[in-house]
């Protein structure tokens, strides 16, 4: 039972304070999640009033929810592939720098440790500002130009400073990952293909590009979920001591001020969101992974 | 940032919690453990009851009351709350000063069996808590009295002919202007909305803008107030149905587009609402703020200011101010009920002087109880006596029922009608059926 040299043991000692943490910080709190959505849980986690689906119905009624899965899918479109070519294209410049990798790694590599809120109020306060003395603003002005009113709604021009402060923050990050992944090609094929005569792109299409998929997967899955737990900067700039706009309004923002806005706690319809915010996810990871996966498996299989 | 003070004007509908998350960051409010007090709880021993004749002359001074505040922003009101505890003859009182998202700490802990014995709430008590039993109807105490407090906040305190909450002191908004650069254009303050417009536009320049009401071109602090100055109310008399889908709230909506596009109101600015930088600025000649911002206001321009409530929208309007108010609350689950009942009578019934301390020392407030504005420095004359009379003849706040859902529902229809030109008609048709099931659903 103890296994060899108590591996058996050895194996529960180490897994056992990982697994316990998971189950009780993770597990069960979606399993209670679960069990609350189908209740009418207000300022209570014991509720007594089944109400089956009723919370269900209630988020696919709300045109809010509804739009603001609408926000997460827009806003995923966006951040997804800028982050990805962004983050690949400075990892491949700085991978081919002779002088100062490390000084360019860290400088990109920084507004990682920034937290969103207060990129977010920097964003807003300073960049974004829609008054004539905003910093963007002062210099449309000295252009001749009017202020341009960025977070006020009207228009679309929020999503330039949610996407930008998203990737300014995240994009140092990620190309951490491809130049890992970039470490890990070996020297070798780059030389084969060069005494074949290829050359700059064609080695990046045939060699770097294939070589990075599993990098690539990673950092999709990542960005992808991210993206979907998108919350501390919207909230902190679109939002107002009293209000939140109906615009740029994701999905956790939403969920957030429908359960918990004015002192209140709607935790059945806070759960009922969660399960479906869950599940939403859970079928992206799966689509994506089986269509990124395709093509990986076929190879191995010729190969057995 | 003086944020927390001015949460209470937001009543359902409203990210309570954007103060303090904005200006702290604070990632996880529910998850903190409020129970680890450790150095945070202010034992506040009674300096006439310490020594030896302790036994003799304090027949319940062996109770210890532990009583919650969330944190104010002005300096000097912790230090205030914890003399008026250790002032208290009858009981031990330990004051626990709560940073954070105070509501949802709260929250979390009364639903625990270590329940605060006094505490505030937002306009004394929310529906969740009434109707889990947690707060203690403290009827017995205030209906004797209840005369002297502002009839406005009693009307919203009272639910289904309980209170539960002692009115502690009031904060309300209201329409900052200066006299000065209305003499000069010749326009009077304004009484309707009609006259804002005008007095608006005609005081407007190249660098100040006309109205300013927030950073949302107004239609977040401002959306409610449509409701109450078209002279409607949020919902019917038994609260089973919205009570302002009419034609005279829609056409307020319409006035404020207008008024929008004509390009009177400023959308944006370097201060919010809520803060007075744009009006000191003079980004614009009209602002909506809060009366906490008085004494910043009348140090940049003396007594050239002036202050109206909203101004009466459409046929059936009415001027109107929103308020909020904490009140104090006892913990029906607590150990010493009769004990904190009679604490809470004695700081917030009889010590009036405490009472105004409160409300006029560390920031701007209107007492509680209309008797005692005259003795508040700071409500003595001009604009500030003006407020004090607005709050109790023209009062409004969110009624107990007005749920975060519907406020989302409202301040979501109220922005695409002003910013995006919806139709309001059109836009408000789904909320009349969502307020019906959700009032239903509150009822139970």
């Amino acid at each position: 039972m103890r296994g060899h040299q108590g591996r058996n043991l050895w194996f529960l000692a180490f897994v056992a304070p990982f697994f316990i943490g998971l189950a009780i910080f993770v597990y069960v709190p979606i399993a209670w999640s679960a069990y609350l959505s189908f209740f009418d849980a207000r300022n209570t986690v014991n509720p007594t009033r089944f109400v089956g689906f009723d919370n269900y119905r209630y988020l696919f009624n709300d045109r809010l929810f509804r739009d603001s899965l609408k926000v997460f899918v827009l806003f995923a479109v966006f951040i997804v592939p800028l982050t990805y070519v962004c983050s690949l294209g400075l990892a491949l410049l700085l991978n081919n720098l002779k002088y100062g990798q490390a000084f360019f790694r860290s400088v990109f590599f920084i507004p990682m440790a920034v937290s969103y809120v207060i990129a977010a109020i920097v964003w807003r306060f300073v960049f974004f500002n829609g008054a004539r003395f905003g910093m963007i603003n002062s210099f449309i002005r000295s252009l001749g130009g009017d202020p341009v009113n960025w977070l006020g709604g009207g228009n679309n021009l929020y999503w330039v400073a949610l996407i930008s402060v998203r990737l300014w923050l995240q994009v140092g990050f990620y190309m951490i990952l491809f130049i890992a992944g970039l470490n890990q090609i070996p020297r070798e094929t780059y030389e084969a293909a060069s005494i074949d005569g290829a050359s700059g792109w064609r080695m990046l299409r045939f060699i770097t590009l294939p070589q990075l998929r599993g990098a690539s997967v990673a950092v999709i899955m990542l960005l992808f979920i991210n993206a979907f737990q998108a919350f501390d900067e919207f909230y902190n700039m679109l939002g107002s001591i009293g209000s939140y706009p109906p615009y740029g309004r994701p999905p956790l923002v939403h969920l957030y001020l429908i359960a918990f806005g004015g002192g209140q706690q709607n935790l059945g319809v806070g759960g009922a969101g969660t399960m479906i915010l869950t599940s939403i996810i859970v079928l992206f990871g799966l689509a994506q992974t089986w269509a990124l996966g395709r093509g990986q498996e076929k190879p191995k299989k010729v190969r057995a | 940032m003086k944020l927390n003070r001015r949460t209470l004007l937001i009543g359902g509908g409203s990210l309570a919690a954007a103060a303090t998350l904005a200006a702290c960051g604070d990632n996880n409010p529910i998850g903190a453990d409020p129970t680890t007090d450790g150095g945070a709880t202010t034992p506040a021993t009674d300096p006439t009851n310490g020594g030896a004749t302790e036994t003799a002359d304090a027949p319940g001074g062996d109770v210890t009351l532990q009583q919650w505040y969330h944190e104010y922003g002005e300096a000097g009101v912790k230090e205030a709350v914890e003399r008026y505890a250790a002032e208290y003859p009858d009981a031990t009182v330990e004051v626990k000063w709560t940073p954070g998202d105070y509501a949802q700490i709260l929250a979390a802990q009364l639903l625990t069996d270590d329940v605060p014995d006094v505490f505030e709430v937002e306009q004394g008590g929310s529906l969740d808590m009434i109707r889990a039993g947690q707060l203690e109807p403290l009827n017995d105490i205030l209906d004797p009295v209840l005369a002297d407090f502002n009839p406005s906040v009693i009307d919203r305190f009272m639910f289904e002919g309980k209170i539960y909450g002692v009115p502690q002191t009031v904060d309300m908004q209201l329409l900052y202007y200066r006299p000065s650069l209305l003499e000069a254009a010749g326009v009077e303050p304004p009484t309707t909305f009609e006259e804002l417009v005008t007095a608006a536009n005609a005081v407007k320049t190249a660098d100040m803008g006309g109205f300013y009401a927030g950073n949302d071109g107004g239609v977040g602090v401002l959306g409610t107030m449509f409701i109450w100055a078209s002279g409607h109310e949020q919902l019917n008399d038994d609260r089973t149905a919205a009570a302002f889908l009419t034609d005279d709230f829609y056409n307020a909506l319409i006035a404020y587009r207008e008024f929008s596009e004509s390009g009177g109101v400023v959308q944006a600015a370097s201060g919010e609402w809520y803060s007075p930088e744009a009006f000191i600025n003079e980004e614009a000649a009209f602002q909506w703020g809060g009366l906490w911002s008085l004494p910043e206001i009348k140090e940049a321009f003396g007594d050239d200011v002036g202050v109206v409530p909203f101004p009466a929208i459409g046929p059936k309007g009415r001027p109107a101010v929103p308020f909020g108010a904490f009140g104090a609350c006892v913990a029906a689950k607590g150990k010493n009920v009769e004990a904190a009942k009679q604490f809470v009578k004695w700081l917030w019934i009889d010590q009036e002087d405490k009472q105004v301390d409160f409300s006029d020392a560390y920031g701007t407030h209107v007492p509680a109880k209309p008797g005692l504005v005259p003795q508040a420095t700071k409500l003595a004359d001009g604009a500030g006596a003006d407020a004090a009379k607005y709050v109790a003849e023209n009062g409004f706040t969110n009624d107990i029922m007005w749920s975060g859902a519907l406020g989302e529902a409202f301040g979501a229809a109220v922005s695409n009608v002003v910013k995006n030109g919806a139709d309001p008609k059109a836009e408000f048709a789904g909320f009349e059926e969502l307020a019906a099931t959700e009032l239903a659903n509150l009822k139970g």
